[in-house]
């Protein structure tokens, strides 16, 4: 191990220039990946916002006994889909309407408005199914006049949601294997600027294992190193355009750990191939 | 030591390199493989180093043949060879005792005897006195004589030099032949590709030429032909 880890010191110290240039090139090419996570992040989060909106509103008939509702509200809080639901009463429900629609301004008597239930449903319970089948047992309680949810609406929350989580997989997939094509190229470069020292190591007796340590550990310890670059190069990125454009959020203190961590697999991955490829051609 | 039984060697973009070559280098045995350049010494080489599979017919290098062969055995053979090129192939930013190190390292001998061992091989070589110069400070023969420094560390019972005196002058040439003839005359089989005509002829080794992939002529068959020659003739003195 200690023979590996010098050749990794003398490998950097003899071309300071092309180590440099890999990180850079580690960076940059990572820094294209966080920059599209940040992306997907941000996105996902302001779904998540929207989707808790999703509500199912039941309408409660008039002169339905308080007692049955309250019955009604502690069933539906045992559903095992069911995050909150509460009651709301014809007065408070004119209250709000009056202060959210002004035309209602002038409304004086509550009766004008139903009493509901307003039922709000848990994360990963919010999709037009589950919301459908939870709908259709709370109409079927026989004081329940009608239910809402805006079906369209969540329909079309759902298939955004889809399609941002297809989009986030298969363009971070192409990210990532572009991220690891460049690394790997960039490795290269360093394979072949030491593949004198490469034939002679073989022509002496040392096994394919002992060539390639070195190298792997290089290329691990670069994918660090431009894995924590581009880091702060995203964190840079996050904060300008909170400051001129908009309010993003960054990853948090695990994912961004993960990030580095998944720098230094690229780097070591990149690292096998060239290497690996470059041993069985020799 | 080194069989070579109908070997032919084919590759995909320049042709034959070897065609049906047959021979046999002994225990102990110093051969010069000679002819024109393309003849098929290096590549006879390569195949003795396992750096390369014939296309047809059998290598066998102690012991072992190359259709056996396992690609994670052939660093465990190359560490029973030694092996010199005409371009010594030192790494420039190690110096003499550091390129002769680094075989041993490689190879994961024990850190403790790696130094006197070095100092021993590098006086065996004549440079004693040079173990801290870079190449670049040592004259070709020095150069080349760590090189062959650096072959031995592992006790070759073989040691496959490929014009070795190819980049020398006159005097460098006779100083690592001379020093080749030693470790020959210590135990090591040698096998020396080379042009050098006036090397061979100067000294009685075993000659084995080839031209354009074919074993032409091999000193040790023509004499074994003369003395079976000589024998019949000794036996039936009228033929």
């Amino acid at each position: 191990m200690r023979l590996t880890l010098r050749e990794v010191v003398l490998g950097v110290r003899r071309s300071p220039l092309l180590s440099a240039l890999s990180i850079v090139t580690i960076a940059f090419s990572l820094f294209a990946v966080g920059l599209f996570g940040l992306v997907a992040l941000n996105v996902s989060r302001a779904l998540r916002g929207l989707e808790e909106h999703v509500e199912i509103r039941a309408f409660v008939a008039d002169a339905t006994p308080i007692e049955a509702v309250t019955t009604a509200l502690g069933d539906i809080n045992a559903f095992p889909e069911v995050l909150q639901v509460e009651y709301v009463p014809p007065e408070l429900a004119l209250k709000r309407a009056r202060k959210e629609l002004t035309e209602f301004s002038d409304v004086f008597d509550a009766s004008v408005l139903p009493g509901s239930m307003e039922i709000r449903l848990r994360p990963g319970f919010r999709d037009p199914v589950t919301v459908g089948a939870v709908a259709s047992r709370v109409l079927a309680y026989p004081f329940v006049d009608d239910v809402r949810y805006g079906e369209e609406w969540v329909q079309k929350l759902y298939d955004i949601r889809n399609l941002a989580a297809a989009a986030g997989v298969i363009l971070g997939i192409a990210f990532a294997a572009v991220a690891i094509i460049i690394i790997a190229t960039t490795i290269r470069m360093s394979v072949l600027a030491r593949a004198r020292e490469i034939s002679i190591m073989r022509l002496v007796g040392a096994t394919d294992g002992f060539v390639r340590r070195p190298f792997l550990i290089d290329g691990f310890l670069k994918g660090v190193a431009g894995g924590a670059l581009a880091l702060a190069m995203t964190w840079s990125a996050s904060n300008l355009i909170s400051a001129r454009l908009i309010n993003t959020v960054f990853f948090d203190r695990d994912i961004a750990l993960l990030g580095i961590l998944g720098g230094g697999l690229i780097g070591l991955l990149g690292s096998a191939m060239s290497v690996g490829r470059h041993l069985r051609r020799v | 030591m080194v069989r070579f039984s109908h070997v032919t060697k084919e590759y995909p973009r320049t042709g034959v390199a070897l065609n049906d070559v047959t021979f046999r280098v002994n225990k102990g045995e110093f051969a010069f493989l000679t002819g024109p350049s393309g003849a098929g010494k290096s590549t006879i080489l390569r195949l003795v180093l396992m750096e390369d599979a014939p296309t047809a017919g059998e290598v066998r290098v102690s012991g072992a043949a190359a259709s056996e062969m396992r690609r994670r055995d052939v660093p465990l053979l190359r560490r029973k060879l030694g092996v010199v090129f005409q371009d010594f192939r030192l790494l420039e930013d190690r110096t003499a005792e550091e390129n002769v190190a680094f075989a041993l390292e490689v190879t994961g001998a024990p850190r403790d005897g790696i130094a006197a061992r070095v100092s021993r091989l590098l006086t065996q070589v004549g440079l004693a006195a040079k173990g801290t110069s870079y190449p670049r400070e040592l004259s070709g023969g020095e150069q080349q004589r760590v090189a062959i420094a650096r072959a031995l560390v592992h006790d070759p019972t073989l040691l496959i030099a490929d014009e070795p005196t190819g980049n020398l002058d006159e005097r460098a040439t006779r100083g690592i032949f001379q020093l080749l003839r030693e470790i020959n005359a210590a135990g090591t089989a040698v096998m020396m590709a080379t042009h050098n005509l006036d090397l061979v002829r100067r000294s009685n080794y075993r000659v084995i030429e080839l031209n354009r992939g074919q074993l032409v002529y091999d000193s040790a068959a023509a004499a074994a032909t003369t003395a079976a020659t000589a024998t019949n003739a000794a036996a039936d003195p009228e033929v």
